[in-house]
């Protein structure tokens, strides 16, 4: 069974969670990850179908956490991590990972940045459908900095059997295992995720985000998870939800459940 | 060894899962590249070849002739300044009495000097020259002596001046004047039936009875010389004995056809290879159009794990680069098999020593990097796309593209139309660029068909106009020198003889004013019913009392009308030059025409008629003794059978038309199969889920088959008039290319014609619909509809 030694490293990261609790409540001690001031993004300003994506957001991430966006379609979720990922550019405000400000950056330096930093995660995979699991991580690693091997990122979400099949050749769960595999083998420092189990049943879904967990347990990356699916917030360190562009709560998970405690 | 990067791997993938669409580009593009190869290394091996030979054996550059002058005279035209060696012949015409020919063959003797030739050296291919003392030795040109068995040592029966000579034929040799050589009154080389007969000087000038006289002279000159100067002075020495005079090197009748076919070469390599590759270019804009439009969340991913603009940009155009690479090798390889080929028929056709074909390696280069460019060009723009696309535009699916409300979008949304067709009606006027490259593309196919295939209606016409309404004749006889006019009656006699009908040459420069031109006026007396002259229109018309009737081709290169007064030259006699009017323009495919009523040339030069050449008509039955009886005849100088000119000459057409209908066909099959299925399969890609929804409501596979095809139809349609137009200006344009003074082919364009290319088109399309069609029904629809677009 695949997922056998991905409980080993659940448990540890229940001893983790024990042992390295935050200072205070907000748990902002830690070094900021991502931080924005009044961030907007306005669709067609200006027309008569003007649509406030995002609409003044100001929020701090800490580093290593698991973060929850939830919110309904259209309430900016996905509009917020497509900044934070470089891969849109806010209309106005600003927005920082670390010291670097990403609404300043220019096209060329958000690529270096989702590059040397980003690993995302989709709903529909984007998997290349004429590569393999294996050469699907390669597009990464060939570019990284310092990768890890490709076998060993797909080892880390249970694929190791699965190295040389093709997409078509793996169900859906284990085809987003191998997105995740591809967002992390290049050891990032953030990985995002939008709506990572949108498309899979309960079962899959879980050995998913057993993985999100795993990766954030080991190696201390910060991770945004987008979803629809309430129960996934169960095991989030924090939890953020929009409505409208705008964050109406963020609130810190006090009782965190493992990821194979969820079901849906 | 490097292990390949995974995008790369992913290239290579794409390009194998694109193979039928990445094999009918190719195939468009090695068109292209081998024409060009093949062409540019067939004009440089002409060039180089005829440099060579022309350069080692000294061919000449000015010819003259002469009717008789003295030997000496031709120590004054190398006293001429700008001449650079001159050297003196004896020329004339002989007929051979074959063994295995019942009818006579003709040759032309010529002068060997004492010692080794100064001028177009013959080259010995096998035996030896002849002793310049015998009487009796010749050397024939290898040709006819290959085609007749003849080897060293053999006799050859020849008449000439009315005396039989019984020669022995000592060598085989080739000569840089005789590359290509027609037999007197032929239209085709005859390697049987037509000789060069090279015998010492001394025995030609008694043969010829030109002892201590020359009727023939060869010259070169010096880079410095004024060639206008020389042949002036030239002309002027000879003048007197009855010069008639000068030609340059390109009026030389070997030299000229071969000038015409490099011609011909050059005008290919100018048309074709650029219509081959422009529409390979719009093949790839097509193909990677799509790719990339179909590839939005990939190009996205790849953004968003840190691609650079550029890396994508190349990813794309690498796989433009992949398909060339692939054209380019089939290229490559097809055109040096066909440059092989060619050079095969250059040496069947031309009479060349040896064919230097130079390595050429820099027109493999250019070729492939052509190739190269116009895919680059043709996927700058999918790549430039793939580049630009917004990483997280590309993630989303793409909006439904904007159908518009203009006035052709009002009709689309008639009421009458069901919706399938407004489908395909606003396809067409959603993508009108796209719609109208593609009708392009499909139209050339057709272009190609209209313009390739003309030629075989066009030469039709030149058959029956040449052959079955201007000459009509069964023989023609040449005689040797100007007969009086009694010598028809003598031909009357001859065994099987029905009709006789004189002709007379007169060799003349006509003039209007600075233009000018040399040929022969011929002269025939009215009601002649063998050979005919025809009307612009093709009306058979007489040659008028008092005028000139001038081919509409003459007419138009010294720029005269009816009515216009034209100067006539009368070659070696120019006491008897003579003004006459042009009555009328006849239509002419072979050769040049200026003719006059028999008795009235004969007024004009003041004397009594004379015969040049006689037209039989013969009763079939008496061919044996007629053609055993023109080996006894004295003036003869060569017999003409028309029967077998035709055959010859219908023979080397087909052969021609065959090789060009097969070659034309494939290419155009090519092209036209090449852009309908990927035009058609771009719209499978593209509304594989739209048919998959309507496969779903109900409709049945055929129903929305016809939606995916029905744009291809539709553009089908509508490309075949423009195909025709397309054709019929290629068409004219290639009438205009074949224009020279030695043929021309008309401008025929038949119902037919048209009709033929756009079935062909058609069912290529039809075809290429068809493998579409079959990967529709195979293509699983509830799949299309789970994945996201």
């Amino acid at each position: 069974m695949p997922m056998d030694h991905l409980g080993d490293r659940q448990r540890n990261l229940s001893a983790r969670s024990k042992t390295g609790a935050p200072a205070d409540d907000t748990g902002t001690d830690r070094q900021a990850a991502f931080r924005t001031e009044g961030l907007s993004k306005t669709y067609g300003a200006g027309g008569p179908n003007e649509v406030r994506a995002l609409d003044g957001v100001d929020l701090e991430l800490p580093s290593e956490e698991l973060v929850v966006l939830l919110g309904p379609s259209g309430s900016g979720k996905s509009t917020l991590l497509n900044i934070l990922g470089g891969l849109d550019h806010a209309t106005r405000g600003a927005a920082w990972f670390r010291e670097m400000e990403l609404t300043a950056m220019t096209d060329r330096q958000l690529t270096r940045y989702r590059r040397d930093h980003v690993g995302f995660v989709f709903q529909f995979y984007n998997l290349v459908a004429s590569l393999t699991a294996r050469e699907n991580v390669e597009l990464v690693t060939d570019i990284a900095m310092d990768p890890m091997p490709a076998a060993e990122a797909l080892s880390l979400v249970g694929l190791d059997a699965r190295l040389d099949h093709f997409p078509a050749q793996l169900s859906g769960g284990e085809q987003q295992r191998v997105a995740i595999a591809r967002a992390i083998a290049k050891r990032p420092e953030v990985l995002l995720c939008d709506e990572p189990t949108g498309a899979l049943d309960s079962r899959t879904g879980v050995a998913v985000l057993s993985a999100l967990e795993a990766v954030n347990a080991r190696f201390g990356t910060t991770i945004l998870v987008i979803t629809h699916n309430a129960d996934i917030e169960r095991m989030a360190h924090r939890v953020i939800r929009f409505q409208d562009g705008r964050v109406i709560d963020v609130a810190r998970n006090r009782n965190r459940v493992a990821a194979e405690g969820i079901r849906w | 060894m490097v292990k390949p990067r995974a995008i790369d791997r992913k290239l290579l993938r794409d390009l194998r899962r694109l193979w039928s669409q990445v094999a009918a580009i190719a195939l468009v593009l090695a068109c292209g590249v081998a024409i060009l190869l093949t062409a540019f290394g067939m004009i440089r091996a002409l060039d180089t070849t005829l440099n060579d030979y022309y350069g080692r054996q000294r061919f000449a550059e000015m010819f003259a002739s002469v009717r008789r002058a003295p030997g000496k005279l031709v120590e004054e035209i190398r006293a001429i300044e700008g001449v650079r060696s001159a050297e003196a012949r004896k020329v004339g015409p002989v007929t051979l009495d074959l063994p295995d020919r019942p009818a006579p063959g003709s040759g032309r003797l010529m002068s060997l000097p004492a010692g080794a030739p100064l001028l177009n050296m013959p080259l010995l291919v096998s035996g030896r020259m002849p002793d310049p003392d015998s009487d009796r030795e010749v050397a024939v040109n290898a040709r006819f002596a290959q085609a007749n068995g003849f080897r060293p040592g053999d006799g050859l029966a020849a008449i000439a001046n009315g005396r039989r000579l019984d020669l022995t034929i000592t060598g085989m040799l080739r000569s840089p004047e005789f590359l290509y050589s027609l037999p007197p009154g032929g239209l085709m080389p005859d390697d049987a039936g037509f000789a060069i007969i090279w015998m010492p000087e001394r025995a030609a000038g008694a043969v010829l009875d030109l002892e201590g006289a020359i009727n023939d002279v060869a010259l070169t000159l010096h880079a410095t010389a004024v060639t206008a100067e020389v042949a002036d002075r030239v002309d002027a020495l000879l003048a007197p004995w009855g010069g008639t005079g000068v030609r340059l090197r390109d009026q030389h009748p070997s030299h000229a056809f071969i000038a015409a076919e490099l011609q011909q070469l050059r005008n290919m390599t100018v048309v074709l290879p650029p219509i081959f590759f422009v529409i390979a270019g719009f093949l790839v804009n097509m193909l990677l159009g799509r790719i990339v439009a179909l590839e939005r969340a990939e190009i996205g991913l790849l953004k968003a794990l840190g691609y650079r603009k550029s890396e994508i940009a190349l990813h794309y155009l690498l796989l433009a680069m992949l398909v060339a690479c692939i054209g380019i090798a089939i290229g490559w390889l097809a055109g040096s098999w066909l440059a092989g080929g060619m050079a095969r028929i250059y040496a069947r056709f031309f009479d060349f020593p040896w064919l230097i074909r130079p390595d050429g390696l820099d027109v493999y280069a250019i070729s492939g990097l052509l190739a190269l460019v116009v895919a680059g060009l043709g996927a700058a723009r999918a790549a430039l796309t793939a580049a630009r696309l917004a990483p997280a535009v590309a993630m989303a699916p793409p909006a439904p593209p904007n159908f518009g409300k203009g006035p052709l979008d009002r009709l689309a949304a008639g009421r009458w139309l069901s919706q399938p067709a407004k489908m395909v009606l606003r396809g067409l006027l959603r993508w009108p660029v796209r719609a109208a490259m593609t009708m392009l593309g499909l139209s050339a196919g057709v272009a190609i068909l209209v313009a390739s295939s003309f030629m075989i209606d066009a030469m039709d016409v030149v058959m029956d106009s040449a052959f079955y309404r201007a000459n009509r004749q069964h023989a023609t006889l040449v005689l040797g020198a100007e007969a009086p006019a009694g010598a028809a009656l003598q031909a009357r006699a001859l065994p099987g003889v029905l009709r006789v009908e004189p002709q007379f040459d007169l060799a003349v420069t006509l003039r209007n004013g600075h233009l000018s031109k040399r040929l022969s006026i011929t002269a025939q007396p009215p009601g002649g019913d063998l050979v005919r002259i025809l009307d612009t229109e093709g009306r058979i018309v007489a040659a008028p009392e008092t005028a000139l009737m001038l081919s509409r081709q003459l007419a138009e290169q010294l720029q005269v009308g009816p009515g216009d007064m034209v100067e006539v030259e009368v070659a070696g006699d120019r006491e008897r030059d003579f003004s006459e009017p042009v009555a009328a323009v006849t239509r002419q495919y072979l050769g040049l025409g200026a003719y006059m009523d028999h008795d009235a040339l004969a007024a004009r030069l003041g004397r009594a008629p004379r015969v040049t050449a006689l037209h039989l008509a013969l009763d079939p039955a008496a061919l044996p003794e007629f053609q055993a009886a023109l080996k006894t005849l004295p003036t003869l100088a060569a017999s003409v059978m028309l029967t077998e000119v035709r055959d010859s000459f219908r023979e080397t057409i087909r052969q021609n038309i065959r090789w060009n209908t097969i070659l034309f066909l494939t290419i155009s099959g090519l092209i036209t199969a090449g852009v309908a299925y990927n035009g058609a399969r771009i719209q499978l890609s593209e509304r594989a889920r739209e048919l998959a929804s309507l496969r779903i409501l109900g409709f049945t596979r055929t129903e929305a088959a016809s939606i995916l095809l029905g744009e291809t139809a539709v553009l089908a349609l509508l490309a075949q008039p423009l195909g025709w137009g397309i054709g019929a200006l290629i068409a004219q344009g290639m009438v205009s290319g074949f224009d020279s003074d030695l043929y021309r082919i008309p401008l025929v364009l038949t119902p037919a014609n048209f009709a033929r290319a756009s079935l062909l088109t058609l069912t290529a399309i039809l075809a290429a619909a068809l493998l579409v069609r079959r990967r529709f029904d195979r293509l699983d629809l509830l799949d299309v509809l789970k994945t996201r677009e």
